[in-house]
């Protein structure tokens, strides 16, 4: 029975090859057999090994990865209108492959028996699967031979102008710089100074043996451990870590992740029993992503569409991990991204503005508040904005508030597409309450500063730390200028301000162990946003307001300004300053490895290492606790 | 005079009901993903339960995240009553080209192909009355499903702050908006099934997220 549903299905499919091959009435009859099946974030579809399921797939909406598990290599990105899961139901044979839900996904599984006869009737098709099985790429007919299909055999090279610059297969430096295992340490340092090179591999015919890095030479040498005329033997790492020659961007960077070294050696068939052929080095992985910030901010303004701006902060997420990798300073590396992410969100801001029907009737300008006002978003976050515009008469608020809801229900819409879920509060422009003039602002905010009842002072510390992602600044400095004054007038605010920075409990216990969530989806877990993160940012907050220092968002920064401002407390604000950055990073590292907010951490996974430092950054955060209770008198209030 | 005492007369039921009836048996399962689930929606021909009457009524069947698409219920109805003015929202015309059945077999239909399952729907209580009322024209007592309401579940999602107050009443238009999802065929049956059915996977997942979240609580 054909129905409405099936039609909506073949509909879809027709738009994608090789189904484009089939006639729209037959494909209603294979559609009527699909299974749509949801699947949330890193849910597994099928796992490696596992025995072929009678479907194969077909992305929907959302993306799948696929990925071999035994060296957790990631393979491919299925996106919307991909296959997969195909090939082993040709060659009946299991999955060589895992694929896990990268985002909330909806997939169309179809059944193999079904769809059998199509391969055979319809010569489109078949050819459509016969190219994508040798060329080994999901899709022959795409530019980009995007990704491949499968993790064996031959590959083709991926032409330069690609979505998915992570897959691209890497270029490695061909021109080989080596010694042999007897020429002295001198004349290797020598090579690598006069070529420009940061390792030199050891060979014995042709056959690489060992590798000399720039690390070695500083350990091993300049340490006094070994002279200046040991030679390349003593010092060299043996055995050589090897790669195969063709190996994705993706793969490299998780090898060298994995092994924790910065230069893979490339043998013709990827053991260390063939001839060497190249290097690759981390900096040439830079290079390859086009992972400067340059590059993609460019890309990034030369977006139209939301949906560019997806795949690009797909990049931009890579850069960070790079940056993290390298241990770049958590400054710099924020300052990038952070600028990166407002690039994004103008762009959206400004392709919104385009798709409205008349310019803006009066100037606006767009709030980030929360952490992107902080600019210590580094992962995607929820979102949390609001919208100002200038004040205008009363008989045209309701027409111009409409007009910026409006607006701003097409931002957030944007904003989600690009990765920013919505704020479960609805904290957002896109709520009446949340996009307001300029002087209904000033209102608002001098409500909560002369009421600071627990909800106005949560909302206010949430409020108060907002940027300007967009628009006109005056309104924006007008409205700091307006809350610096009435706090000034109101100081018993900052008294509440403070105790409400003091609510998120110190995060050890009472043997010094960790305090995990007792219940909920998150239980063991360690809630670093809410029991370390959180009361140094509000702590923060409160002596930079209550000391009248503007314009300054970041919480790291903030206590930097403080220790300048409180010599005698310098010390711990420092202290404090560096707390905030060792923390962001915890987040940030562990939020990439789960592809998720980094809030929760699991204890067990944290090295012994990770969890001194953890906790050496609670007596910060008890010390900060102490100070503020003691200058702003909280004590009185809450006892 | 009436006997109050006399026991209720045993109303011998047509077969369908009574094996309908008989489906429910077996309690429901405790896993979530063992629990059948139908999402349904009707078109009808106004909001008045006892004039109006049910146009159309498209049902998806759920189970372990998974829709299929041959197990998809859509019907059109023979009726005599009939309203001009809502033709334009859901677009089915009293002569229209669907083949249209007699409100008792879609009735059978119905109830061969819901079973035990938990219904889902939303503003469920218009869609469920709707049934009941027609159920009850054919002489046949109401439903016996566990019923959810993706409108009612929504809201549970939703953290309330001073500042945002969980709206009265959500539409299907903004949770399709809310949630992202294409609202291509609204306004049929089972085009708004559909959307209520993706819309409830993606409800699941954040209540499950919850601290006390229970299958015997969401179904009780």
């Amino acid at each position: 029975m054909k129905n409405t549903i099936s039609a909506r299905v073949a509909d879809f499919l027709h738009n994608y090859p090789p189904f484009n091959e089939i006639m729209i009435r037959e494909l209603q009859i294979l559609a009527q057999e699909v299974q749509i099946v949801y699947k949330v974030k890193d849910e597994l579809i099928f796992t490696e090994n596992e025995k072929a399921h009678d479907y194969f797939y077909v992305v929907h909406k959302g993306a799948v990865s696929l990925s071999k598990t035994a060296n957790g290599d990631f393979v491919d990105l299925c996106d919307e209108g991909d296959i997969f899961g195909l090939r082993p139901l040709m060659a009946n044979e299991n999955y060589k492959m895992e694929a896990k839900a990268y985002e909330e996904s909806i997939l169309y599984a179809i059944p193999i028996a079904e769809f059998r006869p199509f391969t055979k009737n319809h010569e489109g098709v078949a050819n459509f699967l016969m190219e994508s099985f040798a060329s080994n790429t999901r899709n022959p007919y795409s530019i980009g031979k995007k990704g491949k299909l499968f993790q064996e055999g031959q590959e083709e090279s991926i032409p330069q102008n690609n979505d998915y610059l992570d897959l691209q297969t890497i270029n490695y430096s061909k021109k080989l710089i080596s010694s042999t295992s007897g020429t002295t340490i001198k004349t290797v340092a020598t090579l690598m100074t006069q070529k420009k090179i940061g390792a030199m591999l050891i060979l014995k015919e042709k056959l690489p043996i060992g590798i000399i890095t720039d690390k070695d030479l500083r350990n091993k040498i300049a340490t006094g451990e070994y002279p200046i005329s040991a030679k390349a033997k003593d010092i060299m790492s043996s055995p050589v870590i090897t790669y195969p020659k063709k190996m994705t961007l993706a793969q490299a960077q998780m090898a060298m992740m994995k092994s924790g070294i910065s230069h893979l050696c490339i043998t013709e068939d990827g053991t260390p029993n063939t001839e060497a052929v190249g290097i690759i080095s981390k900096h040439d992985i830079m290079l390859e992503l086009g992972n400067n910030p340059a590059v993609l901010m460019k890309a990034i303004k030369r977006s139209n569409k939301f949906k560019k701006i997806k795949t690009i902060r797909r990049g931009i997420m890579s850069l960070l991990q790079g940056y993290l990798r390298q241990n770049l300073p958590l400054t710099l590396t924020s300052k990038i991204i952070s600028e990166l992410n407002d690039a994004c969100i103008k762009q959206v801001i400004a392709i919104s503005l385009e798709e409205m029907d008349t310019p803006p009737p009066v100037s606006f300008s767009w709030l980030a508040m929360g952490s992107q006002g902080r600019s210590e978003q580094l992962l995607h976050t929820d979102q949390d904005n609001a919208l100002v515009f200038e004040d205008v008469s009363q008989e045209e608020l309701e027409t111009t508030k409409s007009y910026f809801l409006e607006l701003a229900k097409k931002v957030t819409q944007g904003l989600q597409s690009i990765g920013y879920k919505y704020c479960p509060a609805d904290m957002m422009a896109s709520n009446p309450d949340w996009c307001m003039s300029l002087s209904q602002w000033k209102e608002r905010t001098l409500h909560w500063i002369t009421n600071p009842g627990k909800d106005e002072v949560l909302l206010s510390s949430i409020f108060f730390d907002f940027n300007i992602s967009y628009g006109n600044r005056e309104l924006v400095d007008e409205l700091t200028e307006h809350i610096f004054s009435i706090t000034q007038k109101y100081p018993i605010f900052f008294v509440h301000l403070a105790s409400g920075a003091l609510q998120n409990p110190s995060p050890s216990g009472f043997f010094r162990s960790f305090l995990v969530e007792e219940n909920g989806a998150h239980k063991d877990f360690f809630d670093l946003k809410r029991r370390a993160l959180m009361p140094l940012v509000d702590g923060a907050r409160v002596l930079v307001l209550s000391s009248q220092v503007k314009s300054i968002n970041n919480t790291a920064e903030r206590f930097e300004k403080l220790a300048e401002l409180e010599p005698n407390n310098a010390e711990l604000f420092l202290a404090c300053s560096y707390a905030t950055k060792a923390l962001l990073k915890f987040r940030t590292k562990q939020g990439l490895l789960h592809n998720d907010s980094g809030r929760f951490i699991e204890l067990e996974t944290l090295s012994k290492e990770e969890k001194v430092k953890l906790k050496r950054t609670f007596k910060t955060i008890k010390e900060l606790q102490e100070l503020i209770k003691l200058r702003f008198k909280v004590a009185n209030l809450v006892g | 005079m009436i006997n109050w005492f006399k026991k209720k007369r045993k109303i011998n039921y047509p077969d369908f009901w009574k094996s309908y009836a008989r489906k429910f048996n077996d309690s429901l399962p405790e896993d979530l993903n063992s629990i059948r689930f139908v999402v349904l929606d009707t078109e009808t021909t106004g909001f008045d339960y006892e004039n109006d009457r049910v146009l159309s009524i498209g049902a998806l069947s759920l189970k372990n995240n998974t829709l299929i698409v041959n197990e998809s219920f859509e019907v059109f109805l023979d009726q005599h009553f009939y309203h001009a003015k809502n033709v334009e929202i859901h677009g089915i015309l009293r002569d229209g080209k669907q083949d249209r059945i007699t409100e008792l077999e879609a009735l059978m239909l119905f109830l061969e192909f819901i079973g035990n399952a938990v219904l889902v729907a939303h503003h469920a209580r218009f869609d469920i009355n709707m049934i009941n009322h027609a159920l009850k024209r054919h002489g046949m007592p109401k439903l016996k499903n566990k019923v959810l309401d993706t409108s009612v579940l929504y809201k549970k999602t939703l953290i309330a702050t001073p500042l945002s107050r969980p709206q009265e009443v959500y539409s299907l238009d903004y949770l399709a908006d809310k949630f992202d999802i294409s609202t291509k065929d609204r306004h049929t049956a089972l085009g708004d099934a559909f959307i209520t059915a993706l819309a409830f996977l993606k409800i699941l997942v954040k209540l499950k997220a919850q601290r006390n979240f229970t299958v015997k609580k969401l179904v009780r």
